[in-house]
């Protein structure tokens, strides 16, 4: 038979174990601003530790998990169900290829082909180096623009295929600026 | 904070803590309970002060919603303020919400006191320099760039000036603004600047003299409409919820606007969010609801931070909350982030949203109306409708009842897109002929092309064509072409657009958007996905059961449709084949050329296009070669090169590198 | 209750209001399919195939979930109603494995029999299909996603009656799944292994981990000395997959069966069960006494144990000692038995078949060794030794019935009732009020604790003694009671705590495709066996009388203790 406390010491074990990949103490936290905790404040939680993080670590999952008083399992169904919910970091430049219907009778389909080509990776990935991502949503607004791809929180409007590996080139060099810059620092 | 609402003078007792019923009425007309000339006449000023009536500087109005900000608003509002301090002007720049003409962004308007305001178009920072110079300091008018202007009475341009009034121009014309009828005109950050514009009167009204059933009976008298898509009656909705059984009652406001290429309850919350929060306060009362979440996506950030704030303030100046200007009414707001899934728009999926759960929607009945958000009766309302509430109290229901046809009342919003010269969020009075808001709002089609089709209802709706144009915008006439009303997208197509591949779209997107919870919406539109996009041979054929499969699956596409549409569990599977029916209707034709003739008449289609190159444009210079994924290309060095037919796979790669215009797909 | 008055199909019933269409036009005699249904459960309206037309309504509607109104005229065999459930189901076909011959539920899937009666010919639709790896991790459960129809009956018995959420549905649209977080394979997630997400899969999704063709080895090999064991609920719940109907009692053939096929020794749990009322009732008396942890819990049910372990760690101190009756009988017989005839216990293969697939997975745990051997080898669920007993060729429900091997093939009616939620503490009180009053209990029904209802309550006097009880089945109502324990509120002596709503006659390896109706059928069945027998008091059994004068000594012995009690250890929730 096994006593509390040798339980608390499993516990503490374990909890040790996961918090060697992330620290959990902003989940705590941002678990504590919701206290009284009940289910139905797992979403807006989920969207401050992914706001935090940059997206949702395992472990995280986990601790909320225990904190709501509901299984993993399902805090995992929630955060595969909604598109904001991402299970890993992102790349450095986010590029996010605008598919509402007015950019795409204006051609966004190409410019995600394209840009997909340039970087190697499919829309909803990101680049083994870490730098890029591609997302695609499904309207940002700027219709009047269109087709719009943003980088960050800039937009870039009425692009045509030609533009995607400017975009991309301007980026890698903006980095390799800010790189030779650090160096020089 | 709220200079509008502090007391005149010592006579009147309104606090913070201590309400008066009256407090928007006095900020409005006068103080109600005492009659001084002086307590009027500084109450007027402050209103006319709030309202841009009366200026002591000249204003610059900046258009700095979303659509703006894409075009560039934040560096042209940058200018204005640096050129200002660099000549140490007293002038004021001022973030506004969108005024609807997204074409013409970055839009501002400049006005001088005692002036009207100007609008000017496509204002570049560059621009914000010259207009610095030649309005702010010199007083003119840069009518090169302007629009048109805008005056309240009395207000006028100066003789002499041909510049039209605003809404004169073609693209406001035929426009009908309740909605948006401060849609870029006010500080949306500014409760003083929306209760100069009437606002809370309604809401006083409502609290002061109207019992919930007389609320009810105005809006059933007003003939509105849900504005969200389905077109149910508001108030026979709110009835249901004001005689559901239950201690415990929701109001929800939904703004999870998901149909890609629409817009508009977007830019309505970033350019006026007091009067959707208005109108909520006002369907909470009538239905006996305590409590409220606005339900609004996250990808909304601008809209997001604005109605966190006004939530605040509201509540702060006795507007929300615990007894409401005083008249023992509560009721709590709060914002509800949606984090990304389009069939929460559904009613049921949004509830289990926020609930915390997976957003899937569940069988109705029962319905929202009595058993809702954890069991409770639960009221739902979309954005626009609730923005048309405060307009039916002050001016009556049968004010609204008069505009609009008889099935269809009032106005719609539309975010107008696509292949038109005016882009653009626009407001219309119900039975208004499609033809008159693409032709004389929109402008028409660019570049000299035919129209070929307006899609209305996104990813529910349909392709209305050429032949159908003369439809009047309501509900049950949109309905009867195949499309539906929907929220509000209204995308413009050309003969450059390939209605297989509209379909094929649409049909991508509520296949990525499908719950996954019933069998038809998610296996069935997956099929039917594949369907179509075999027609479109986004993948090659390889062999004859590739091809048999692709005449096979045509064969089933439309009674698969109807089976989706007849068995799927909410709104999003039984409206999901709406695009590809309604372009099965009236564009048959193209698919028949895609699947017989292997064409794709406006050349969309790549997977049946055929690549070769121009041996008289072509350097040899290998680009296209080197990125052939196919080795299909091959060539010698400054040799005109050729592409090998069975290898080609139509990425395009080659043609979007050319840099001379040498590889043609045909 | 007002009732409502309908139109189904031309014939004009009257229902209670707050009726389906669903069970209305049942009793009116209209079957209509169903493939997520879930009596008992709100309806979740997400398969279609229930869809009927009514008049006036837009679209078909789901009969499962539509109230019946006033003056509904339904329809539920139309072209357009059959037409859509056909292509419903060629659209599941369409995604679905195309091996039903060798696939485990064949001849008993219910999207077969709905292939079949739907008279269905060809699957016109063709394209991606999702592809997942088998996940056979679990020694319990096997988990087989290509084969998994999405009807959501298994999330909603793990969420909402076990409370466990090791499976959910994850991913969204086309992508969508039934799985653990992050795919995690079943057998490090906290699934308890109850089982009864298996009995609700419609089609092979989800099936036990089998361990038939490892029996069939020992069966066949001359050095092993290979002795089946029998739970209480098998002998009431086997005779179905035989195509008899529930709550026949089929103990003698069962017995016949098993030595057919090979076993060289029959023996009865229920001997272990009335083993496990001793022990458990002189350990209740013993915490009665010393002021040890009150209430304490029973330990029969596995699915429950490991629940505990992850959920309620804290109140592990709670739970009995004692081992489930299998596994003391396992310890038995490589123990007592072995040295009896003279048997090296590594010769000897225990087979238990049980109602149960947490047994699977608790007879992996290494504290439950006896002398370094497993107690128990392997575990045969009812279907699985239905099968074997097919594979043999015999004639089950006709075959001569014959009684158990002894020396452990004796047991009383307390011993029975263990098939049953409420049964293991309606025979701990038989045994309990003897021990503490030294007098024998004139009447041994106590109606109070049984019965299918989730929570049960009773006050039982024994002497001048007022005993609290409280009997949960299914898990989420366990819950309700460890609650009350961890806040410091419960005011019970005893509990009695089943994994599976209803207990062992409801368990996860027992026959599929049953309901409430079933699960009284059986419990009827198991309460007539209980009456009928000689002895009713698990402590009046002789053959226990025996083992404690020849092997174990005292009840609560040292070595009763070794063999026959075990230990707890807690585990991570995920």
């Amino acid at each position: 038979m096994i006593s509390t406390t040798e339980f608390a010491s499993i516990a503490r074990l374990d909890n040790g174990h996961k918090n060697r990949e992330v620290d959990l103490a902003a989940v705590d936290e941002i678990l504590d601003s919701y206290k009284p905790l009940a289910p139905h404040a797992l979403i807006p939680i989920l969207q401050d530790v992914q706001e935090h993080y940059g997206f949702l670590p395992e472990a995280a999952l986990d601790r909320i998990g225990r904190a709501l008083d509901i299984s993993t399992t399902r805090i995992f169904g929630v955060a595969t169900f909604y598109n904001q919910f991402r299970l890993h970091p992102l790349g450095k430049h986010v590029i996010r290829i605008c598919r509402g219907t007015a950019c795409h009778v204006k051609g966004s389909a190409a410019l995600l082909d394209t840009l997909e080509m340039e970087l190697n990776i499919k829309a909803g990935s990101t680049t083994k180096d870490g730098l890029f991502s591609i997302e695609t949503v499904a309207c940002i607004g700027a219709c009047s623009i269109a087709p719009v791809a943003m980088v960050g929180d800039k937009f870039h409007g009425r692009l045509t295929v030609k533009d995607i590996p400017r975009l991309v080139k301007s980026l890698k060099r903006e980095d390799a600026k800010g790189a030779a810059e650090k160096a020089v620092a | 904070m709220f200079k509008l609402l502090e007391p005149c003078c010592s006579k009147c007792w309104h606090s913070a803590e201590k309400r008066c019923p009256d407090v928007v009425y006095c900020a409005l007309h006068g103080p109600q309970c005492h009659e001084d000339a002086a307590c009027s006449a500084l109450r007027k000023e402050r209103k006319d002060r709030a309202s841009g009536d009366l200026l002591e500087c000249p204003v610059v109005h900046i258009g700095m919603g979303t659509c703006g900000m894409a075009a560039g608003a934040q560096a042209v509002y940058d200018a204005f303020l640096a050129e200002i301090a660099a000549r140490n002007l007293s002038v004021d720049v001022m973030p506004v919400g969108c005024y609807g003409y997204c074409e013409k962004e970055v839009l501002i308007d400049i006005q001088l006191p005692g002036k009207p305001r100007v609008f000017y178009a496509n204002v570049t920072p560059q621009l914000a320099k010259r207009l610095v110079e030649h309005v702010l300091i010199e007083g003119k008018c840069a009518s090169d760039i302007a629009l048109g202007w805008l005056g309240n009475d009395g207000v006028v341009m100066p003789e002499g000036s041909d510049l039209p009034r605003i809404t004169d121009i073609p693209f406001f014309k035929p426009q009908l603004k309740i909605v948006l009828e401060n849609c870029g005109l006010v500080d949306p950050d500014s409760l003083d600047s929306y209760i100069a514009t009437n606002g809370f009167s309604a809401l006083t009204k409502v609290l002061k003299k109207m019992k919930p059933e007389e609320v009810i009976a105005e809006v059933q008298a007003s003939g509105l409409r849900g504005r969200g898509g389905a077109g149910f009656p508001t108030g026979k909705k709110w009835e249901f919820a004001n005689k559901a059984k239950g201690d415990r009652k929701f109001i929800i406001c939904n703004a999870d606007e998901g149909d890609p290429g629409a817009f508009m309850d977007r830019s309505v919350l970033e350019s006026d969010p007091y009067r959707v929060i208005e109108g909520l306060v006002i369907g909470a009362y009538a239905i006996g609801a305590h409590e409220g979440y606005i339900y609004i996506r996250a990808e909304y950030p601008l809209a997001v931070a604005r109605l966190k704030r006004c939530i605040a303030d509201a509540e702060t100046a006795g507007l929300l909350g615990d007894n409401i200007l005083g008249t023992g009414f509560d009721f709590h707001l709060k914002l509800k982030m949606g984090a990304g899934a389009f069939v929460c728009g559904e009613e049921t999926a949004l509830i289990a949203s926020i609930e915390g759960s997976r957003g899937m929607p569940r069988p109705r009945p029962p319905f929202p109306a009595n058993s809702g958000l954890w069991g409770c009766p639960t009221n739902i309302n979309n954005v626009e409708t609730l923005a048309n509430i405060t307009t039916i109290i002050n001016r009556g229901g049968a004010w609204f009842a008069g505009i609009g046809t008889p099935g269809s009342k009032g106005t719609k919003v539309f975010a107008l897109t696509g292949r038109i010269n005016n882009t653009g969020l626009v407001e219309v009075p119900m039975g208004l002929p499609l033809r008159e808001v693409i032709y004389e709002i929109g402008g028409g089609i660019p570049g000299g092309k035919r129209f070929k089709a307006v899609q209305l209802g996104g990813p529910s709706g349909g392709c209305v064509p050429e032949s159908l144009l003369d439809t009047p915008v309501d509900y049950e006439s949109i309905k009867g072409t195949g499309a539906i009303m929907g929220s509000g997208g209204m995308v413009v197509m050309d003969e450059s657009t390939c209605m297989v591949d509209v379909a094929r779209y649409f049909m991508s997107f509520v296949q990525g958007e499908s719950c996954g919870k019933c069998i038809p919406c998610r296996e069935g539109t997956k099929r039917m996905l594949e369907i179509l996009e075999r027609v479109a041979m986004v993948k090659p054929e390889r062999n004859t059961d590739d091809q048999l499969r692709r005449f096979d699956g045509a064969m089933l596409l439309e009674s698969l449709a109807h089976i989706v549409a007849d068995t799927s569990l909410c709104g999003l599977g039984q409206t999901a084949p709406n695009p590809v029916l309604s372009t099965l209707k009236y564009f048959r034709d193209e698919y028949e050329a895609h699947l017989f003739d292997r064409k794709c008449p406006a050349g969309v289609c790549r997977g049946l296009l055929t690549y070769r190159i121009d041996t008289s444009k072509c350097t040899g210079c290998g680009l296209c070669a080197a990125k052939c994924p196919q080795g299909a290309i091959l060539g010698e060095k400054r040799q005109a090169h050729f592409i090998v037919s069975e290898r080609c796979i139509s990425c395009d790669a080659c043609r979007q590198v050319c840099n001379f215009g040498a590889v043609l797909a045909e | 209750m007002p009732t409502v008055d309908l139109t189904i199909n031309g014939r004009e019933i009257t229902v209670e209001a707050g009726t389906t269409i669903l069970q209305a036009a049942r009793l009116a005699g209209f079957q209509i399919p169903t493939l997520c249904y879930l009596s008992g459960l709100s309806p979740t309206g997400a398969c279609r195939v229930c869809v009927v037309e009514v008049e006036g309504a837009r679209t078909l509607v789901p009969s499962c979930a539509f109230p019946v109104a006033d003056g509904m005229v339904v329809r539920t065999h139309t072209a357009r109603v059959r037409a859509a459930r056909t292509a419903i189901v060629q659209l599941l076909l369409a995604n679905h494995p195309q091996e039903c011959l060798t696939c485990v539920r064949n001849g008993d899937c219910e999207l077969q029999t709905l292939t079949r009666e739907l008279n269905i010919r060809e699957i016109p639709y063709q394209g991606e299909r999702r592809l997942a790896p088998v996940d056979s991790s679990s020694p319990a459960i096997e988990r087989d996603p290509e084969k998994c129809i999405l009807c959501g009956r298994c999330v909603r018995v793990c969420q909402e009656i076990q409370n466990v959420g090791a499976i959910s549905f994850t991913k969204r649209g086309f992508q969508s799944e039934v799985a653990p977080a992050y795919d995690r394979q079943l057998d490090i997630t906290s699934c308890v292994n109850c089982g009864q997400c298996i009995i609700q899969c419609p089609t092979g999704a989800l099936r036990e981990h089998s361990s038939v063709r490892k029996v069939w080895e020992w069966l066949q090999d001359p050095n092993m000395h290979v002795v089946a064991q029998t739970a209480p609920a098998v002998r009431v719940g086997i005779g179905e997959m035989f195509g008899a109907a529930p709550g026949g009692i089929y103990t003698g053939q069962l017995v016949t069966a098993l030595s057919n096929i090979g076993f060289d020794r029959v023996f009865d749990t229920n001997f272990a069960a009335d083993l496990t009322i001793v022990e458990e009732a002189t350990e209740l008396v013993r915490r009665v006494k010393n002021n040890e942890p009150l209430p304490m819990i029973t330990s029969c049910s596995p699915g429950w144990i490991k629940y505990c372990e992850h959920y309620y760690p804290d109140l592990i101190p709670h739970l009995s000692t004692c081992r489930s009756p299998h596994e003391m009988l396992g310890a038995l017989i490589k123990s007592y038995y072995a040295e009896q005839y003279g048997i090296f216990p590594g010769n000897i293969a225990v087979v238990s078949i049980m109602p149960c697939t947490a047994k699977k997975f608790e007879t992996e745990r290494p504290e439950l060794e006896t002398n370094g051997f497993p107690s128990v080898d392997a575990v045969l669920t009812v279907r699985e030794i239905a099968r074997m007993i097919k594979t043999a060729g015999i004639d089950f429900l006709n075959l001569p019935p014959r009684d158990f091997d002894n020396p452990l093939g004796t047991s009383t009616g307390a011993a029975d009732i263990f098939a049953s939620t409420g049964g293991v503490m309606e025979a701990a009180l038989r045994t309990a009020a003897f021990y503490l009053t030294g007098k024998e209990l004139a009447n041994v029904d106590f109606r109070d604790v049984r019965g299918l209802r989730g929570i049960k309550e009773a006050t039982i006097k024994i002497g001048d003694m007022d005993v609290n009880v409280a009997v949960a089945s299914g898990l989420a109502n366990a819950k309700v009671l460890m609650d009350q324990i961890r806040k410091g509120e419960s005011p019970y002596a005893f509990i009695e705590i089943m994994g599976c709503p209803g207990g062992c006659i409801n368990g996860g390896g027992m026959p599929q495709g049953s309901n409430v109706e079933t699960v009284r059928a059986r419990m009827r069945a198991i309460y007539t066996i209980d009456q009928t027998k000689v002895y009713r008091r698990s402590h009046q059994n002789p053959a226990i009388r025996k083992l404690y004068e020849e092997y174990l000594g005292e009840p609560g012995s040292e070595r009763a203790h070794h063999l026959l009690h075990t230990t707890y250890m807690a585990r991570e929730r995920s």
